[in-house]
């Protein structure tokens, strides 16, 4: 079992023509992960090199092969109106992994997403994977293994680092979800929680949070009140200083909000297991 | 993207609040002139991107001409923060009955753009959200509506701001939000607006932070920037779309991604170690790439050890190794230079660095640890030396 992507997923790549769009069609592809069509605005009627056909709109593309989940590969100026056109096509999961959208973008985009009852993951995120299922990201598969544990974070790399660690560890993961490193995202630390929480597939919940904001320490709240499950923390940017941005657009301290021991101090409070360093989140795992 | 006070002034006075009337000197004899222009008592403002300016001396009153042009000679020079102030906002020093506060910023907890108000005016804001935060009043943003004249009102009569300013006000807020909506602003604030003796509404200090993201869509904004305040090694970083943030510790790093970056310098200083910087050298870790990053790092004079930390994703190890042989070759250093690379295609990528004679870690513990006792080793010589020079 597994969250928000499996067997059944029937994925759509919008921007499949472009390089970053192809690239990853293929990946996802060779990963055994269903994608049933693209749509690049001007190449309908076209085929890709893997065989996935190319629609002009969304909604045509969804008329034509049921396609259940969107991924979204186009430039920051045109992101919006992408998930704009696949949230009024009735597609209820939409992955995001455009960086640098505008934030005021993004606040226009939330709104619209949560009115409609679709689910945005990212946007800025690596996506999210359900191992020997499916691969709605840019994530490299060969190093996730199915198994129990769920993961969620903020962060790509970072994300890879652990579950690599996890894998090694001959700990596999249920679904793995990244849900991206902007100030607005579509799905948060809570959300995923919730779904790992219900999810009679996954066993225990790592989570991999960031300094800004104060996400972690809703999640922190959360976790205490509504899950039985344990969970395993670890949180980047110790040594990150006050109001600078780490790379993320979300990854900055500002007036003493969004610091990395504040958000570590919450989640021990609510009876997490906070790891020091990636490499003590497995050995964490299997005590939790 | 950071501007200073009287760009953000100009912008809201664009949006129709009213300011206080100043302008820019980067000489004593200009703030004089100026200060003869406004004809009354001024303050001389230091001109630069970081806080706590006041505290450090760089406001000050001049009732004369000639007072300003001493203030400004003070002034213009001082070192605030590591910043040497290159210009002062002479502007009209208005007498002030009451001070208020009042902000929009995008709110991550709603998700929302927040208007904040509180007649706890002149101080940081933050302060008063610690100390007394039932003085903050708030109202939030409808995204698809916008704002709306009862929001202002709500706030301008809840910090009991006098009825015959509440028409005023109601102008001024809006005039914030389309100041933030129209630039892309994740903050603008004006701290304090005060209230004149005569009953006036007036912005004496104000403050814009920029959305990156957002910067593409306003090129005008982009001559806003101010070139003096730009570190070199910054301004290479940003033209060669790398993220770099330089630090006080001495070991250099370059990683791929924002996350496992943190996270490596969060390992540096876990090891004992302090990292010289923060530095995402992204998902194509090519030659070019590599060599400027480089360049980057070995610019501050601080660092005596390096640690590249790449979790080969999209990248292949292969491609990653040679380009870091490449951007080794071009940019000669001798100083120790600690390589980890896992994921895909790491094995080749570490053959390729072998048979270069450099060797590469898998364990991300492993390396901080060895860098950190590297940069130690390093320190020590460098004491030596200096002893050594010294004798």
């Amino acid at each position: 079992m597994s969250i928000l992507v499996n067997k059944d997923t029937r994925l759509l790549v919008q921007g499949i023509t472009g390089h970053e769009g192809a690239y990853h069609t293929h990946a996802m592809v060779e990963y055994g992960t269903h994608v049933v069509a693209g749509t690049s605005p001007g190449k309908g009627g076209a085929v890709t090199e893997d065989a996935v056909p190319v629609f002009n709109t969304v909604a045509k593309a969804v008329e034509m092969t049921g396609a259940n989940t969107s991924i979204i590969y186009v430039p920051a100026p045109f992101a919006p109106d992408a998930i704009y056109e696949a949230v009024d096509a009735g597609i209820p999961l939409i992955v995001c992994i455009t960086e640098n959208i505008p934030t005021l973008e993004m606040i226009k985009v939330y709104k619209y997403i949560r009115e409609h009852g679709a689910r945005l993951i990212g946007p800025n995120c690596p996506g999210l994977i359900t191992p020997g299922e499916a691969k709605v990201g840019i994530m490299p598969g060969y190093i996730h293994m199915p198994g129990t544990v769920g993961l969620v974070s903020r962060s790509g790399t970072l994300t890879y680092e652990v579950v690599n660690e996890l894998t090694q560890a001959g700990l596999g993961q249920s679904t793995a979800v990244g849900i991206g490193g902007d100030p607005i995202i579509g799905t948060s630390f809570i959300d995923a929680l919730e779904l790992f929480e219900h999810d009679p597939g996954t066993e225990k919940v790592v989570m991999i949070g960031e300094i800004g904001g104060t996400d972690e320490e809703a999640a922190a709240a959360f976790v205490k009140q509504h899950m039985t499950k344990p969970v395993v923390g670890f949180i980047a940017g110790r040594t990150a200083p006050p109001g600078r941005r780490m790379g993320h657009a979300g990854a900055i301290i500002s007036g003493g909000v969004g610091t990395a021991e504040g958000k570590m101090a919450a989640l021990r409070a609510a009876g997490i297991q906070v790891a020091e360093a990636p490499s003590e989140i497995p050995h964490l795992v299997q005590q939790a | 993207m950071k501007i200073h006070e009287y760009q953000a002034k100009e912008i809201l006075a664009q949006h129709g609040i009213p300011v206080n009337s100043g302008e820019l000197a980067t000489t004593p004899a200009e703030a004089e002139a100026i200060a003869r222009r406004i004809g009354k008592m001024v303050v001389v403002k230091a001109q630069v991107l970081v806080g706590g300016r006041g505290k450090a001396g760089g406001v000050k009153l001049a009732q004369t001409p000639a007072e300003a042009r001493d203030k400004a000679q003070q002034i213009l020079g001082m070192d605030i923060k590591g910043i040497t102030v290159q210009k002062v906002l002479v502007a009209d020093a208005a007498d002030i009955a009451q001070e208020y506060y009042l902000g929009a910023i995008v709110d991550r907890g709603t998700q929302r753009v927040v208007i904040m108000a509180s007649a706890a005016g002149g101080v940081e804001i933050e302060e008063v959200a610690r100390e007394t935060p039932e003085k903050i009043h708030r109202v939030s943003i409808d995204p698809l509506v916008g704002f709306q004249d009862f929001q202002a009102r709500d706030l301008g009569f809840a910090m009991e701001l006098p009825a015959a300013l509440i028409r005023d006000f109601v102008k001024i807020c809006r005039g914030l939000v389309a100041s933030l909506m129209a630039t892309d602003a994740s903050l603008a604030e004006i701290n304090p607006l005060i209230r004149t003796p005569d009953n006036r509404l007036l912005a004496i200090d104000a403050k814009i932070d920029l959305d990156d993201n957002g910067l593409y869509r306003h090129p005008e904004l982009e001559k806003l920037r101010d070139p003096n305040e730009d570190v070199p090694a910054e301004k290479l970083a940003r033209e060669a779309g790398l993220n770099y943030v330089p630090l006080d510790g001495n070991i250099g790093c370059m990683v791929n991604g924002s996350g496992l970056a943190m996270g490596t310098m969060d390992a540096i200083k876990l090891h004992g170690g302090e990292p010289a910087n923060f530095l995402d050298v992204g998902g194509g870790a090519n030659e070019q790439r590599v060599t400027t990053a480089m360049r980057i790092i070995l610019s501050d004079p601080k660092v005596n050890a390096v640690w590249i930390n790449i979790f080969g994703g999209i990248t292949r190890g292969d491609v990653v190794a040679r380009g870091i042989l490449a951007g080794l070759q071009a940019v000669q250093t001798t100083l120790p230079i600690v390589i980890r690379l896992v994921g895909t295609s790491s094995e080749e990528g570490r053959q390729i660095l072998a048979a270069a004679g450099m060797v590469a870690l898998e364990s991300m513990d492993e390396a901080a640890a060895k860098v950190v006792a590297l940069s130690r080793e390093r320190s020590a010589q460098g004491q030596t030396t200096q002893k050594e020079a010294g004798a």
